[in-house]
């Protein structure tokens, strides 16, 4: 019983939320066209998905395409972000000289929005992949960056000890104990990232690209679709928590001598 | 040739709150013979973790020179093992790759080194806790995979930094009569930093009683007792009187000389 529960229990809020969305835009409280039913938009993206009856229109059927063309820039940019933030942090959370020098003009950078630099992206790169994979860099990278250098900063300095008594050179300690000691903070940044890699597709998509989920959103708000609005919103928001979820899975498998020692670890 | 020996040491702090230099250790020399079990033992604050890590390497000495087996000491190295205070594991591995970490170091493949920590492991008595992380085991169970790690380096020294001040008075009990165990099968130095006189008494083939402010040696005792040690023997009671007594002298000549010098933690240093 309490299994069967157990496994329904992510699903309440959802289905809540649907019930009480299909109720209000049938009461007529609003016009059926400016807030489509749960039911109308899932007809849409079923169509979207799968292209049975054309209620896509132009996009019928392509969703698996659109899907993956977000994907592969969010997939490069968050990959890009995510090597050189934990390069990069370990290098300014480990010397001293690399703080001094590189930090300041990093700290400038991170307060400007990455959308801001949507009008020099395109300049640089174009309107293709490359200018979204740019702001998905920009997104994911500081939390990355900045996440690890706090890990690398609060390391135990006693097992940097302990390791250079067992004959660690300085690279050893970096791969054998400041990494490893790094990581649970590490993970933290990678899963802010992740969620800033999707918003800034999206975006980029909006302005500068001309495929993926975002495209299709932007351009059914000309077309006066909501239905297919709705539908893209649905799908960027069901790939975020899905990547989350892989990213989830890794951190749990990376950092499984946490087990029993955390308060997050009762939830495995 | 002695296994460890400081001569002429002095270190001075600067103390940055009062902006003066402070004598923190004054002329301390010492030499430690191969297979001695040297126990440092003084008060907090009297400069005995200061002088382990200038073995260790961790500190430099102001003054005077630090050499290990002939050699001047120059940094931290696997030539001397170290068990801290903290057992300090790394919380991401398990016992059995925390004992074999120095191989991890030397590149040693899995096979190799999980059969080369068993040794270690069985020799502090962690039979069927080998994959269990540092934090499922109790301080005691730390404490031994911290032993057998210095041990798997094989070291003609070993450094202790009292590593069983933080255990109960069982545990620690026991932990120091494997230790004396352990000390005889593998024939090697170790310094021991204690502040308990029992402690030092129970493990050591000599006890330097240190002072402090500045640090020196009050004086070298050799103990020639009987092992396993009878704690309520006379023997043993008469060294601890003394060593209680010499406690004593000290912490009073210290409070007449404060009631002199009402500022006298700089009184030493501030010519430095």
């Amino acid at each position: 019983m309490t299994a069967l529960w157990k496994s329904w229990e992510r699903a309440v809020v959802p289905l809540f939320i649907l019930v009480g969305w299909e109720i209000v835009s049938r009461s007529g409280l609003l016009p059926a066209a400016l807030l489509p039913p749960p039911t109308v938009v899932l007809h849409a993206w079923a169509d979207w998905v799968f292209g049975f009856d054309e209620t896509a229109q132009g996009n019928s059927g392509r969703w698996l395409a659109d899907a993956l063309s977000s994907a592969v820039r969010v997939a490069a940019g968050y990959g890009i972000a995510a090597v050189s933030g934990i390069l990069l942090g370990i290098a300014i959370g480990w010397w001293r000289w690399v703080e001094r020098t590189v930090e300041p003009t990093i700290q400038m950078l991170r307060p400007v929005p990455p959308v801001s630099w949507i009008p020099l992206a395109i300049i640089w790169f174009g309107i293709a992949n490359k200018p979204a994979i740019f702001l998905v860099f920009l997104g994911a990278f500081f939390p990355v960056l900045m996440n690890t250098i706090h890990g690398v900063k609060t390391a135990d300095r006693n097992l940097i000890r302990a390791a250079s008594m067992m004959g660690a050179t300085e690279r050893q300690l970096l791969r054998h104990v400041v990494f490893p000691a790094a990581l649970p903070s590490i993970f933290a940044g990678l899963r802010i990232g992740i969620g800033a890699a999707w918003m800034l597709t999206v975006t980029a998509e909006m302005v500068a690209v001309k495929s993926g989920l975002g495209y299709v959103l932007w351009d059914s708000y000309y077309f006066l679709r909501y239905d297919l609005v709705l539908a893209s919103m649905a799908s960027i928001g069901l790939l975020g928590y899905a990547t989350d979820g892989l990213i989830k899975l890794l951190m749990s498998a990376a950092l499984h001598w946490q087990h029993g020692s955390t308060l997050q670890s009762r939830e495995g | 040739m002695a296994s460890i020996e400081l001569k002429n040491i002095t270190k001075v702090f600067r103390d940055a709150k009062r902006k003066r230099d402070l004598l923190a250790i004054d002329d301390v020399s010492l030499s430690v013979e191969r297979n001695q079990f040297l126990c440092l033992l003084g008060s907090s604050g009297c400069g005995k973790s200061t002088l382990l890590n200038m073995i260790a390497g961790f500190e430099k000495p102001t003054g005077g020179s630090v050499t290990v087996g002939g050699k001047p000491v120059d940094g931290p190295g696997a030539d001397r093992g170290m068990v801290f205070q903290q057992a300090n594991l790394m919380p991401w591995l398990p016992v059995w790759e925390n004992v074999a970490f120095h191989l991890r170091l030397k590149g040693w493949r899995k096979a190799d080194r999980r059969a080369a920590a068993q040794e270690y492991i069985d020799m502090v008595g962690l039979q069927g806790f080998e994959n269990h992380f540092p934090a499922e085991l109790s301080g005691g169970m730390s404490q031994r995979v911290g032993i057998a790690r210095a041990l798997l380096l094989n070291p003609q020294v070993i450094l202790m930094d009292e590593p069983f001040a933080a255990l109960d008075a069982q545990t620690k009990m026991d932990m120091q009569e494997e230790l004396v165990a352990i000390w005889q099968k593998q024939r090697c130095t170790i310094v021991f930093v204690t502040h308990s006189v029992d402690e030092a008494l129970v493990l050591g083939t000599q006890v330097a009683v240190l002072t402090s402010r500045p640090g020196r040696v009050r004086e070298l005792i050799d103990l020639d007792l009987p092992r396993p040690r009878d704690i309520t023997g006379q023997q043993f009671n008469d060294h601890k009187r003394h060593i209680l007594n010499l406690i004593r002298e000290e912490g009073m000549q210290q409070r007449r000389e404060a009631k002199a010098d009402p500022v006298p933690a700089g009184r030493q240093g501030a010519a430095a």
